[in-house]
């Protein structure tokens, strides 16, 4: 896993308010290009709000950040040029078939037909779709349906791709395998941000933040934060930082 | 079910405001209709006429004009619905020559408005055409021609208003809306949500179960029927003249077919939306043909065989029966025959399905 | 612009796949064709009444003859008391009954002067009213035919001239109305539905991540459906022309051109329920609730707005489909011209106008 010292993102106290509630407070953190962020939480401490933000997805109320060298306020649609999405559901569309799902996607991203046949041949190669290439996705299995979901996330070639939750449901094995795609990716340059709450893949990231009530607790790679909790796995690290936390459960 | 929030809400306010919406708005009395008046004569027949047609209660002046054009353009826009017209020298050549045309033209796109405002307006100028008569023929002289006088008279709604005759038939229409959907979404929902596999691992037999959603379904219908019943008495004073346990009996045997129906839609659907969608389709057709908004007896004949599948349109006949005129029990019977043995059909065609689906 | 032909394409491709809805989309209107202009209609035809005969006599007879020989009525001779026709009238078996007395022809011949009873079943007041004028108007036929020769003076004749639709028929008025209930279903349920089932299946926020930018959302997802609407509307009016024999008397450009009105502002509609449901079913509930029921009930096709009173006549104001109504019933009944109907058009064009600023509104605010 390299890590370049190129910043691909940056925030500054970013902060997300609604009317009373403050749900993202002062968060300050960089991503490097290439790395593999991990951002955990428990549920409602304010991960899916930040990564919105991040997103261009909602405005934030005060703060900066930049992402992928763009302002979020002044820049958002060069932002969303130039990153991907997969989201907790998969983002595919199930009555379309896994070729036409690409098709569109690339479409979206103003990839010229040259580019998404080749694109799609790629794709549907590497994940051995051959058969299933005109399929309707609804006919996929599970693991099938993320593979191809984090595969067309990426089919424009984004600085940064942001993972919502991507392994809901899906069993260990077939988890290994999603990584390894991810690892792919990160490879050839493409920073990965992901949330999860699976705290075991956590040990995939070059570096991780764990935010609670909206503010990052602990930020750093895996080892580091074992060294410093004093735990032997993230789970207890979790744990000793969860004992803090004031907010439960969306 | 009741802890569905929506779910009583639904129950009596949707009712309670289409009972007052609809009646309001479903009101084909024909009155207020517009008239405008050509006068090229200005005589004192043209004006007695004008103001008798005016008085009479049923028309309104569009216009009082001298123009034909004008008048034409009345009836394009909509501001008339017919133009009468008195040609120059009305009442002198009627003097001479013993009888005038005069013209009348009239909006035809609503037909029944048509068809009764022309027979209004004829109805009133040949009462005056009489009174003229007996005016202009010196007293004394006899009458020698025969007239035949037509003396109608109207039973059961003599005030001829629209509300006696649709308020039922309104409640009818809810109630099918309210008790089919419920019983159609009830089930498909259990299936979305997989509670049906549990039940179907229990040693409960498949009628028992069905029953068992039956009753509730009955009890809500009674509640929403009474309220429905309470509601018109209260809001509109209809008074069945006829027995209500009448209503009650049919109501029953009503709910029966119904509840079979929305079972038979269910068994058909696996999704909420597919149960939704199928059942507004149905619920469109059967309101649209049952006979509420326009009579069954105009209907072709394939038509009529096709409604009297439904057994909403024997509902509302009963109901407009029962309440209006006071029919009885053995009046209804081949009503309350066929929407039983409709009911029998769906219920075991929901049953027999529901076997095979699981 | 390759962005958003890719988008549209995926649309048609989701409206084509789902055959259930398409089959609701098309089926709707043809069904409500087929009833309304053959199976619906207000026309009196052959109405179930009873005549009793008490005189027996020529005068009788022939007026008899003349109403057996009229279309509106299918007689039955019976000598019924008043509690017979009572009892006849509650099993619903006859609508009305003609009573001649006794003594009709001789009171006529005699005393140049008899009468007739007419009793109806007045639950429904149209119908019974419509039936007694016909056998008022018959009756009154034959006693001008007793005196042919003395024909009555100072008679005062109406010539009569039923405009656009001389037949009576029941399909020209429920034509327009059936028009604008298609159109609107169309674009606004299928419409909302949707875009709310991309807001469920967390498709959306894929969308919006990407550069397309929201206005193109929406487009791309109207799209279809103003497609599908068009072909609709042509559909209804190939049917109406040549299976209901409703001609269409005025231009067929203009008629499509403010249907076009209604398109728009029934896609802005099917927009703002997207911006305020969050399920496929509240849309579906909200499209009916929101744009059917008024449409059904306001709109005059079914109900004439003229008896409603103020209140509803107000609100009828704001539904679009009145003024559509208005427009098609003028454009395609009467062949008028735009001069006729520049301010409803007008109207309806605010109405576009109005719907969709407000919906691109809320649906922008909905985002942030």
């Amino acid at each position: 896993m390299k890590m370049s010292k190129e910043i691909v993102i940056r925030t500054n106290k970013l902060t997300k308010r609604f009317d009373d509630f403050v749900a993202v407070d002062e968060i300050t953190f960089d991503v490097h290009k290439g790395e593999i962020f991990g951002f955990l939480g428990a549920n409602g401490a304010g991960k899916t709000t930040a990564m919105r933000m991040l997103c261009g997805l909602s405005i934030p109320t005060s703060g900066e950040a930049m992402v992928a060298g763009y302002d979020v306020f002044k820049q958002p649609d060069e932002i969303k040029q130039n990153i991907g999405y997969m989201s907790q559901k998969f983002s595919l569309y199930e009555d379309l078939s896994v070729k036409e799902n690409i098709e569109f996607y690339g479409g979206i991203y103003g990839l010229s037909n040259k580019q998404i046949k080749e694109k799609s041949g790629e794709l549907i190669e590497r994940l051995g779709l051959h058969n299933e290439a005109d399929k309707l996705v609804s006919s996929l299995p599970l693991g099938w349906k993320q593979k191809l979901s984090f595969s067309v996330a990426i089919v424009h070639q984004p600085k940064i791709v942001f993972l919502d939750e991507p392994t809901g449901g899906v069993d260990p094995a077939m988890r290994r395998q999603f990584w390894d795609l991810i690892y792919d990716a990160a490879d050839k340059g493409i920073t990965i941000f992901v949330t999860t709450h699976y705290l075991d893949e956590a040990e995939y990231c070059n570096r991780v933040s764990i935010m609670v009530d909206g503010k990052i607790e602990a930020l750093d790679s895996p080892e580091g934060l074992r060294k410093t909790f004093s735990a032997s796995n993230m789970d207890e690290v979790f744990y000793k930082l969860a004992r803090k936390a004031k907010r439960s459960a969306d | 079910m009741f802890r569905d929030k929506g779910f009583t809400g639904r129950l009596f306010i949707a009712p309670a405001i289409q009972l007052i919406l609809l009646p309001m708005a479903a009101n084909y009395t024909i009155k207020n209709i517009n008239i405008a008046i050509v006068d090229h004569d200005h005589s004192t027949v043209s004006q007695q006429l004008s103001n008798k047609i005016l008085s009479s209660g049923y028309f309104k002046l569009a216009d009082y004009t001298d123009f034909n054009s004008k008048a034409g353009a009345l009836i394009e826009n909509d501001k008339a619905d017919l133009v009468l017209e008195f040609p120059s020298g009305f009442e002198k050549n009627m003097i001479r020559e013993n009888n005038q045309k005069i013209a009348i033209q009239v909006n035809a796109i609503n037909g029944v408005k048509a068809s009764i405002g022309f027979g209004y307006l004829s109805g009133i100028i040949a009462d005056y055409n009489n009174n003229l008569r007996l005016q202009w023929i010196q007293p004394g002289r006899t009458n020698t021609m025969p007239t035949i006088d037509v003396v109608s008279s109207y039973w059961y709604n003599p005030s001829l208003t629209y509300y006696i005759y649709m308020v039922p038939a309104i409640l009818v229409s809810l109630i099918t809306g309210i008790a089919g959907l419920s019983a159609a979404f009830n089930i498909v929902k259990e299936k979305e949500m997989g509670t049906i596999e549990q039940i179907n691992v229990t040693p409960i037999k498949k009628y028992e179960f069905i029953l068992g959603k039956l009753i509730p379904f009955l009890a809500v219908g009674t509640v929403v029927f009474s309220f429905g019943l309470l509601f018109s008495w209260v809001i509109y004073g209809i008074k069945p003249l006829g027995n209500i346990a009448v209503l009650y009996l049919f109501m029953y045997v009503f709910l029966f077919a119904i509840l079979g129906f929305g079972l038979l839609i269910s068994t058909y659907s696996q999704t909420q939306q597919q149960a939704n969608s199928i059942m507004f389709l149905f619920m469109m057709v059967f309101n649209m043909m049952s006979g509420l908004y326009t009579p069954i007896d105009s209907m072709p004949g394939w038509a009529q065989v096709i409604t009297h599948l439904f057994p909403i349109s024997y509902f509302i006949d009963v109901m407009r029966m029962v309440v209006i005129k006071g029919s009885g029990i053995h009046d209804i019977r081949m009503h309350i025959l066929f929407v039983f043995l409709i009911g029998l059909v769906l219920n075991t065609w929901a049953v027999l399905n529901y076997r095979k689906t699981t | 612009m390759k962005q958003l032909l890719s988008f549209i394409r995926k649309e048609f491709i989701h409206v084509w796949r789902d055959p259930k809805t398409l089959v609701m989309l098309f089926g709707f209107p043809i069904v409500q064709i087929v009833l309304f202009g053959f199976a619906l209609t207000n026309e009196i035809k052959y109405a179930n009444i009873v005549v009793v005969d008490n005189a027996k006599d020529v005068a009788s007879q022939q007026i008899i003859n003349k109403i057996e020989g009229s279309k509106f009525f299918s007689v039955q001779k019976t000598l019924m008391t008043p509690s017979a026709i009572d009892a006849a009238f509650k099993e619903g078996k006859i609508k009305l009954a003609v009573v001649f007395p006794v003594n009709f022809n001789t009171d006529l011949l005699h005393l140049n002067k008899a009468s007739i009873q007419v009793i109806a079943d007045a639950s429904d007041p149209n119908t019974a009213t419509q039936l007694s004028s016909y056998i008022t108007t018959i009756v009154a036929d034959y006693q001008a035919q007793l005196s042919p020769t003395m024909s009555a003076p100072y008679s005062i004749v109406p010539e009569v001239r039923m405009l656009y639709n001389p037949d009576l028929k029941g399909a020209p008025n429920f034509v327009p109305g059936v028009m604008a209930m298609v159109l609107l279903l169309v674009c606004v349920m299928m419409t909302s539905v949707s875009i709310v089932r991309e807001k469920e299946l967390g498709t959306m926020e894929i969308l919006l991540v990407s550069p397309v930018k929201p206005l193109m959302v929406i487009i791309a997802k109207a799209i279809p459906y103003l497609v599908l609407s068009i072909v609709n509307l042509g559909v209804i009016l190939v049917l109406s022309v040549y299976a209901l024999d409703v001609p269409i008397k005025g231009s067929v450009l203009l008629l499509v051109f403010e249907s076009t009105l209604l398109i728009l502002t029934a896609l802005a509609l099917g927009l703002f329920i997207s911006t305020i449901t969050s399920s496929q079913q509240s849309a579906m509930f909200a499209s009916m609730l929101g744009m059917m029921l008024p449409t059904m009930l306001l709109s005059g096709y079914l109900f004439p707005i003229e008896n409603m009173p103020v209140v509803l006549q107000v609100i009828s104001n704001i539904v679009p489909a009145r003024w559509y109504y208005v427009i098609v019933k003028a454009v395609m009944l009467k062949g008028l011209g735009f001069a006729s109907i520049w301010k409803e058009t007008l109207i309806l064009a605010g109405m576009a106008v109005f719907f969709t600023g407000l919906s691109l509104r809320n649906f922008k605010i909905r985002l942030e």
